[in-house]
């Protein structure tokens, strides 16, 4: 995981956009309350004792969100803490009793900073005009309804990614692309050829949404060839927009919370 | 393993072939008989396949091409759809799948969320999307109305239709007319003021709204004597209706009036309750109404697929409508005025003795304690039927010799609660025996025949005779689909898929799949192949021939 950009003071504000259902608590009372290089141990420590039964984005246990705060019981860091200690045997969850205090303080900074999202989020109105004007992202993407089906549709791209993946979308995006997104290239076996992005496959067939935006389920028997690709159309914006600029694109994607009722 | 021997450029010139669904294609949807673009099959709700690669002579070698298991449990009613090769097809409570029609594989699913405070009479149930452009659209049972990108499963706009807390709601496929898109709300069990109504397909926004049940002071409102009753008087429309382009009308059936077994309580005819009703598909405006069981008792509903079916009557072409109610009694209408051509009994019925000149029966209601026939499921219910303009014939599926005992009582409209005014019970030959409820729970027909039991009846509309039936020994809650072969395909509680001769009722094909079959079976084609698709349970299977 890269991280490109470190401004802490801003991470309290990429909870608030990410809209997860915060407690009565925020997961970090004022910015910069915890220490980056707690953060940073916390980080690694996570990923190891606590990411096989929470995951590496910590919503893998129903009622439980712990980047976004949402937790069973627990409402201060002292609680957390307590919880660490004594662990809840009857749900399943051991006592991590032999975590140093220092440990324990950099495992409550992560979780309580959010997993650190120390990814600045600019103003969502600059970011909206970026997007349809100097981004071309209106190119590829569909946004609400409207533009091609050529790239993934992002409506709701604010409810189902994290500022640091946008980022990391936005300025390496062969790099980020999710794997069930990559671009098929596929000849059958009278010479046509084939390419979309991916929507599914299995052992033996493959769904993909064609440059002619149509849906497409195809036979590898029936294929001559098949390829995955693992670079995208999109391009890098780490050139083309200033840091500020793609802040400000981040913040709009976040504010993209697809229909609601 | 089936192998697929087609080379993939026909699956490429398949593709290529996929455009918009129009208007005018949904109205000419029998010059596309390898697409299946409506709830029914075609706008006069036939569900008959012009198809003819499966034929009573090579039905034996029917076998299962693929198969779509469901990860939720209940009931599956819906009927899927089928656009140039990609079938779209609702799982409970509103999902929506994308599948390629030839293998079963996904393309997308949409998972809509309901708010969690709908309520319903009768199971999670959803029959399936209509599809304008490339734009899916949903009922949901929060009773909101959503557009889905048919390429992506992304929801375009979802607009409230009815506030759930008042226990609205939609299970219905909606029906696309023209530029709009139609829906009518369930909650005939609690206390609703029933509606059809159309929104634009583009926008979401509501263009007409016809209630069934008329405000005080508009016409009909006469026959609802006491003057609040009329708010909380039910008459649900929870079956997609039918159309007829060429007299812009579109039919609906609408449900029960509420409290449900009091009529007492509501004296006077209930319009449009237990009704069809025929409406502008512009303006919303009525053209015309039947009324099929005046004040009912019952939960006579009419929640039937409105059949239109051209053919001659007494030596003259017309434009008919037929329909075999809950009531037990089988209608032929003329659907350009509503008038009233002829109804017989096509189960034993004693709540009336017969109908009169006008179509309206003459009602005998039994003593307290005493058997009503048909019972409150009623001789059929909401499985749809099929009519073969080959045949002529109209094919229903019957519970046959079936009675309930019905009590009445005082009930008192609470917002979002039941609002039922008594209760029935099944007639069983066993006094104080187990109680044998109205859905089957397990493998094991507790129900059996002395109870009731299901048939396939084949009615001919020039006599209300019946010209042949298939008797099953369970219920059956499985819609009927005809083809241009004369094969006729059904289900039924047992989980058996039987393909039956639409001529003689001879059992040609069976297979045992297991589950209850609850929804309509329908048919496609994809690169020159004839598919059928039935739910059985929690699944989803088709079927073409051995190759």
């Amino acid at each position: 995981m890269t991280r490109l950009a470190t401004r802490r003071t801003i991470s309290l504000l990429a909870f608030a956009v990410l809209g997860g259902r915060l407690v009565a608590q925020a997961p970090q009372d004022h910015p910069g309350q915890y220490d980056r290089a707690d953060i940073e141990a916390g980080s690694r420590l996570y990923v190891a004792q606590c990411s096989p039964c929470h995951g590496v984005n910590g919503d893998m246990i129903a009622g439980v969100d712990l980047r976004r705060g949402q937790f069973k019981t627990v409402v201060s860091d002292e609680d957390l803490t307590r919880l660490l200690a004594t662990g809840r045997p009857a749900a399943g969850m051991p006592a991590f009793a032999t975590f140093q205090p220092s440990e324990v303080t950099g495992i409550v900074a992560f979780i309580r900073a959010g997993f650190d999202s120390a990814i600045k989020v600019g103003d969502p109105s600059r970011g909206q005009a970026l997007v349809a004007g100097k981004g071309a992202c209106g190119t590829c993407h569909r946004i609400g309804g409207r533009g091609p089906r050529l790239a993934s549709d992002l409506s709701d791209i604010g409810t189902i990614r994290t500022p640091a993946s946008l980022q990391r979308s936005l300025l390496d995006p062969s790099g980020s692309l999710l794997p069930a997104n990559r671009t098929v290239r596929a000849v059958t076996k009278d010479g046509r050829t084939i390419r979309g992005r991916r929507l599914n496959e299995d052992t033996y067939t493959v769904q993909l949404i064609d440059e002619q935006e149509r849906v497409i389920s195809l036979t590898k028997a029936d294929l001559r060839s098949y390829e995955i690709g693992r670079d995208t159309a999109m391009p890098s914006y780490a050139g083309s927009m200033t840091p500020d600029e793609v802040s400000d694109v981040i913040a709009y994607l976040l504010s993209l919370k697809g229909v609601q009722p | 393993m089936t192998r697929y021997l087609v080379p993939a450029f026909v699956l490429v010139l398949a593709a290529g072939l996929a455009a918009q669904v129009t208007s005018d294609r949904l109205v000419n949807a029998s010059r596309e008989p390898q697409n299946w673009l409506t709830y029914s099959g075609g706008y006069a709700s036939q569900r008959h396949t012009p198809l003819r690669q499966i034929t009573p002579s090579n039905v034996k070698t029917l076998e299962q091409k693929w198969v779509l298991q469901n990860q939720v449990f209940g009931a599956w009613e819906s009927s899927p759809l089928v656009v140039d090769g990609v079938m779209y097809v609702t799982q409970r409570p509103n999902d929506v799948l994308a599948l390629d029609a030839k293998t079963g594989r996904v393309f997308w699913l949409y998972r809509y969320t309901n708010t969690g405070d709908q309520q319903v009479c009768c199971g999670a149930n959803n029959r399936g999307v209509a599809i304008l452009g490339d734009t899916l659209f949903m009922g949901t049972l929060d009773a909101h109305l959503v557009a889905i990108d048919a390429k992506t499963g992304k929801p375009l706009w979802i607009t409230e239709v009815a506030p759930s807390k008042l226990a609205y709601s939609i299970t219905l496929a909606p029906l696309v007319v023209k530029d709009k898109v139609l829906v009518g709300v369930g909650g005939g069990e609690y206390g609703i003021r029933g509606f059809v109504a159309a929104y634009d397909a583009r926008t979401g926004k509501q263009a007409w709204r016809f209630y069934t049940i008329p405000a005080p002071g508009e016409p009909g409102s006469e026959t609802w004597e006491k003057d609040d009753d009329w708010e909380h008087g039910g008459a649900p429309a929870w079956i997609t209706g039918s159309y007829d382009p060429a007299l812009n009308l579109t039919y609906w059936g609408i449900g029960n009036p509420g409290p449900d077994w009091n009529p007492d309580q509501r004296r006077g005819d209930n319009l449009y309750s237990d009704s069809v009703v025929a409406l502008d598909a512009d303006t919303g405006a009525l053209k015309w109404h039947f009324q099929f069981t005046p004040n009912d008792g019952y939960d006579y509903d009419a929640v039937q697929v409105p059949v239109l079916a051209d053919m001659n009557w007494r030596g003259a072409p017309a434009k008919l409508m037929l329909w075999a109610n809950r009531n037990g009694f089988f209608y032929v209408l003329d659907r350009v005025t509503g008038r009233f051509l002829s109804g017989t009994p096509f189960v034993k019925v004693n709540w009336a003795s017969g109908l009169d000149e006008k179509g309206r029966p003459l009602q005998t209601p039994q003593p307290p304690g005493s058997p009503t026939w048909p019972g409150n499921q009623g001789g059929t219910n909401w499985y749809s039927p099929s009519f073969s303009p080959r045949t002529e014939l109209f094919y229903v599926s019957a519970w046959v010799e079936y009675a309930s005992i019905y009590r009445k009582e005082e009930a008192v409209y609470e917002p979002g609660r039941r609002f039922n005014g008594g209760g029935q019970t099944p007639v069983t030959p066993t006094p104080d025996s187990p109680g044998i409820g109205i859905g089957r729970r397990g493998p094991i027909n507790n129900w059996t025949n002395a109870a009731g039991h299901g048939a396939v009846l084949a009615l001919d509309p020039r006599t209300g005779k019946e010209k042949w039936r298939f008797e099953q020994y369970d219920v059956t809650d499985s819609g009927i689909l005809t083809t241009a072969t004369d094969l006729l395909f059904t289900g039924g509680r047992e989980g058996y898929f039987h393909a039956l001769d639409a001529r003689t009722g001879a059992l040609l094909w069976k297979v045992s799949l297991g589950g209850s079959i609850v929804n309509g079976p329908m048919s496609y084609e994809v690169d020159g192949k004839q598919y059928v698709t039935v739910i059985s349970g929690n699944v989803l299977f088709t079927f073409a021939l051995r190759e």
